[in-house]
C-alpha cells in the first residue's frame, strides 16, 4: 500500500544521504521525496512517498528514527491529509493545439507561465492523480518535457508536526 | 589558550577517559600522532593493519564496557577498517574511530589517499561526522562518546582533515551534551511491565531466551534473577553467552542453528517466551513462520524499537534498556507474589529434563585423533571456565559457544553478527590490554588465524600473553561441512593447502609455538601453556584436529527448529515433546 511519510530532520550536510541510503540498503522503496528548510533554518521537513505492506511501514518508520538526525517521522495515512505536487510541463502549442492546449490547462487549473510562439509551459498543482490525469488528457505527442516535485505532505486540521 | 585541532583530539580522550588508542600513523595524522607523542593521558596501541586496531578497540570495549578507541589515517587506513567497523556495527559495540581526511580544501578533488570515509562507513555506523572546523572538534567528540555509548551502542566514525588538526581555537570540552533529535528511551512501560508478569503468571511453559542485548546492557545479574525468582529454563544466545552462568541449572544451553537439543525445543514448545535483548535473526529462529507453528505469546524487551517486531510479531513489546525493564519486572514480581502455575512447571522441567538427557553435545573421543570439541573442553578445566575466551569464525567458534560453558557476561567475545574471520587474535589483544591479570584464550583455525597473523608482531611489542588455540583440521571447517551436507561432498576451495609451520611462524615472531598431535597431549599442553612459568608469553598451541569434526545439532536453513540435524547417537529422534498429553497441556 501507498504511504506518505513525513519527517522533520537536522538540516545538517549528509542528513539526506542517510535517508536516502537507508532505503536503498534495507530494499525500501522511494516514489518520491522532496525536502526543504522550514521556518526554522536548522530543521528541514521531508516528504517520502513509499510502499510497501504494513510490516515494511512499520519497520521504516522505526527505521527512520533511529537515524540520529531524524527529529520525528509521522506516517500521513494514518490520518486525513492533503497533499501537493508540483509539475511544470511544456507542451507544443501550435496551430488549432495552441487555443485547445490553454483550455486544456484551464480546466485543470493551471497557469500558463512562459509562452513561446510553438510552446507553453504549464504549471499544475495538486494532487499525484491529477497531475497524472492532466498527462492523460493531453497528446502524448504534444508534451515536450515534464518535471514533477513529487508529493508534499500535511496533515488536516490540529495534526501538526513539530518539535 | 589556543591549542591545535590535534592537541584537542588528545584532550577529548583524555576527558573522556581513554586508557588505549589502537590505530595506525600516516600522512593525515600526522599531527595527531605527533600530539600523541607529547601526552601521557593514554597509550597508543600500533598495530600491523588497521582492520586490527578496530577489533581490538572493540573487544576492548567487549571486555571492559569501556569505550574502544581506534585511529587510523586516510584512504587505504580508513577502508582497512571498514570490516571492523561493521563488525562492531552488528554487535552494537560502543566504539569511536577517528579517521584523518586530506585537508579541506583538498577533499573532492581525489587527492592522494583520498576516501569519502563518511559516505563509506554511512551504512555500517551509529553515526559519523566530517568536522569541518577546529571550533567544533570538541564538541563533535562530547556527542560521538554520548552517541556511541547510550541507547542502542554502536560505532561512530568522527572524520578529520588535516588541516581541521592543524589549525588552532581554544579548548572547552562540554560538560554535557543534548541531541534534540536523538533521546534513547530508558525505562519500560510499566503497563508493558505488568502485562509481561502477567503473562509470565499464566504460563504454563515459560521460556528466557536471552540476547547480545543483555550482556552489553549488563542485564547479567536481572536475568539472572529473574530465572532463579521463577525457576524458569533459559538460554542464550551466541551473543548472550555469559548472561546467564553456563553452569547453572537453568541454562539449557545455547540456541539457534547450533543450539542444544534441549534449547531450541524448549524455544519451539514453550507457551510464554521472555526475549531480552535479543533480535530473533535467522542463526537463531530459522523460519519465523515454523518458529512460530507452535502458539506462544511473546515478551520482547529491547532498547531499540526497530529490533521488535522485525522478524516476528510480538504479544508485549517493551521498549527500553533492558538491565532496567528485566529489574522492574523482577521487583513488580517481587511485589506481588506472581508465578506460574507450580504444577504445570515442573512438568515442563521434567520434558527439560528428558530432552536433556541423550546429551546433543555428547562426541565420540578418539584415542589416535583429537576432537576439537576435546580441545575446548579441556581449556575450559585447565583455565577453570573463567578465561577470557575471543575466537574467529566457523566451527572452532561454534565448538567454543556449546563446549566453553561461560560463567560471566563479557567473558566470550566473538563476531556473531558479521561473522568476521580474523576477529580473534586483534579480539584477544584488546581483551588483554582492558583485562591484564585475566587468561586469555584465542580459539581460532588455521584459515582465520591467518587472516590476521601480523598481529603476532603487535603482542611480541607490547607483551601481550595471550594463548592462542588453533584447531587446525586443514580446512576450512564449516564451509566444508555445508559441503559435505549440501554439495555432494565436492569440497570446492576449502581445503587449506600450504600451511605454515605455526610453530616456528610463532617462533619467528618471538613467541613459543607447540604442535600437539595426540589426545593425550592435549591436556598436558595447555597446561603448560597456562602455567605460571608461562603467564607472560605467548604461546600458539596448534592443535592439529579431526578433519571430519562436524558441528551439531544443526538446524538446516529454512528448517525449523524441531527438524535439527543431530548428532550420531541421537539421529532418528523425534523432536517432540516426548508425551503429549502431559497434565500441563496438549503441546502439539
Amino acid at each position: 500500500m501507498r504511504h506518505i511519510l513525513s519527517i522533520l530532520i537536522e538540516n545538517e550536510a549528509g542528513a539526506l544521504s542517510r535517508v536516502t541510503g537507508l532505503f536503498s540498503a534495507r530494499g525500501y522503496n522511494i516514489d518520491s521525496l522532496t525536502v526543504q528548510t522550514t521556518e526554522d533554518p536548522t530543521m528541514s521537513r521531508m516528504t517520502i512517498v513509499t510502499h510497501g505492506s504494513d510490516d515494511i511501514i512499520e519497520q521504516i518508520t522505526k527505521q527512520l528514527n533511529k537515524l540520529v538526525e531524524v527529529v520525528k517521522v509521522i506516517d500521513l495515512n494514518e490520518a486525513d491529509h492533503i497533499e501537493r505536487e508540483l509539475m511544470l510541463i511544456k507542451v507544443r502549442a501550435t496551430g488549432k493545439e495552441r487555443d485547445e492546449m490553454k483550455r486544456m490547462a484551464d480546466i485543470f487549473r493551471g497557469r500558463i507561465i512562459d509562452v513561446t510562439e510553438k510552446s507553453y509551459t504549464v504549471e499544475l498543482t495538486g494532487p499525484g492523480e491529477k497531475l497524472d490525469a492532466f498527462i492523460k488528457a493531453l497528446d502524448p505527442a504534444t508534451i515536450l518535457e515534464t518535471v514533477r516535485t513529487g508529493a508534499s505532505g500535511i496533515g488536516r486540521g490540529e495534526r501538526i508536526l513539530k518539535i | 589558550m589556543e591549542i591545535s585541532g590535534a592537541e584537542i583530539v588528545t584532550r577529548c580522550l583524555k576527558e573522556e577517559g581513554v586508557e588505549f588508542v589502537f590505530g595506525y600513523p600516516g600522512g593525515a595524522v600526522l599531527e595527531i600522532y605527533d600530539a600523541i607523542h607529547k601526552q601521557d593521558f593514554f597509550k597508543h596501541v600500533l598495530v600491523r593493519h588497521e582492520q586490527a586496531a578496530v577489533h581490538a578497540a572493540d573487544a576492548y570495549s567487549r571486555s571492559s564496557n569501556k569505550v574502544g578507541v581506534a585511529l587510523l589515517t586516510s584512504g587505504p587506513g580508513a577502508t582497512n577498517g571498514i570490516t571492523g567497523i561493521a563488525t562492531a556495527y552488528m554487535d552494537s559495540i560502543p566504539l569511536i574511530v577517528i579517521s584523518g581526511q586530506v585537508g579541506t580544501p583538498m577533499i573532492g578533488s581525489d587527492a592522494f589517499q583520498e576516501v569519502d570515509m563518511v559516505g563509506c562507513s554511512r551504512p555500517i555506523v551509529k553515526h559519523n561526522f566530517l568536522v569541518k572546523d577546529v571550533r567544533d572538534l570538541a564538541a563533535t567528540f562530547k556527542k560521538a562518546f554520548h552517541i556511541a555509548t547510550t541507547g542502542r551502542p554502536g560505532p561512530v566514525v568522527i572524520d578529520i582533515p588535516k588541516d581541521v588538526t592543524i589549525h588552532k581555537t581554544s579548548f572547552d570540552y562540554p560538560k554535557s551534551v543534548s541531541i534534540r533529535s536523538y533521546n534513547p528511551p530508558v525505562k519500560g512501560h510499566p503497563g508493558q511491565i505488568k502485562k509481561a508478569a502477567q503473562l509470565l503468571a499464566d504460563a504454563k511453559r515459560p521460556f528466557v531466551y536471552v540476547g547480545g542485548g543483555a550482556v552489553i546492557g549488563n542485564a547479567g545479574a536481572e536475568v539472572t534473577e529473574l530465572v532463579k525468582l521463577l525457576n524458569i529454563p533459559c538460554t542464550n544466545t551466541l551473543m548472550g553467552l555469559g548472561a546467564l552462568d553456563g553452569t547453572d541449572p537453568n541454562f539449557v544451553g545455547m540456541l539457534g542453528m547450533h543450539g542444544t537439543y534441549e534449547a531450541n525445543l524448549a524455544m519451539q514448545y514453550c507457551d510464554v517466551l521472555i526475549a531480552v535483548g535479543a533480535r530473533f535473526d535467522d542463526r537463531v529462529i530459522s523460519v519465523p513462520n515454523q518458529f512460530l507453528s507452535q502458539a506462544k505469546k511473546i515478551v520482547h524487551i529491547d532498547i531499540d524499537p526497530s529490533s521488535i517486531a522485525k522478524r516476528v510479531k510480538v504479544d508485549v513489546p517493551i521498549v527500553g534498556d533492558v538491565k532496567s525493564v528485566v529489574g522492574d519486572l523482577v521487583n513488580l514480581l517481587k511485589e506481588s507474589g506472581q508465578r506460574p502455575n507450580e504444577k504445570a512447571l515442573a512438568g515442563w522441567w521434567e520434558q527439560i529434563n528428558e530432552w536433556r538427557k541423550p546429551n546433543s553435545l555428547l562426541y565420540t573421543q578418539d584415542t589416535e585423533i583429537i576432537k576439537p570439541q576435546y580441545v575446548v573442553q579441556k581449556l575450559w578445566e585447565v583455565t577453570d571456565g573463567q578465561a577470557i575466551v575471543t575466537s574467529d569464525v566457523g566451527q572452532h567458534q561454534m565448538f567454543a559457544a556449546q563446549y566453553y560453558k561461560f560463567r560471566r557476561p563479557r567473558q566470550w567475545i566473538n563476531s556473531g553478527g558479521l561473522g568476521t574471520m580474523g576477529f580473534g587474535l586483534p579480539a584477544a589483544m584488546g581483551a588483554q590490554m582492558a583485562n591484564p591479570y585475566a587468561q586469555v584464550a584465542c580459539i581460532t583455525g588455521e584459515a582465520s588465524i591467518q587472516m590476521n597473523i601480523q598481529e603476532l608482531s603487535t603482542c611480541k611489542q607490547y607483551h601481550i600473553p595471550v594463548k592462542i588455540v588453533n584447531l587446525n583440521n586443514r580446512y576450512l571447517g564449516m564451509v566444508r561441512q555445508w559441503q559435505e551436507f549440501f554439495y555432494g561432498n565436492r569440497y570446492s576451495e576449502s581445503y587449506m593447502d600450504a600451511l605454515p609451520d605455526f610453530v616456528k611462524l610463532a617462533e619467528a615472531y618471538g613467541h613459543i609455538g607447540m604442535k600437539i598431535e595426540k589426545p593425550s597431549d592435549v591436556e598436558p599442553a595447555l597446561r603448560e601453556a597456562f602455567s605460571e612459568k608461562l603467564k607472560d608469553r605467548l604461546v600458539f598451541l596448534d592443535f592439529i584436529t579431526d578433519q571430519k569434526a562436524n558441528v551439531f545439532p544443526m538446524v538446516q536453513n529454512g528448517k525449523g527448529l524441531n527438524q535439527m540435524d543431530l548428532p550420531e547417537h541421537m539421529r532418528g529422534m523425534q523432536q517432540v515433546p516426548f508425551e503429549n498429553n502431559r497434565d500441563y497441556g496438549n503441546l502439539c
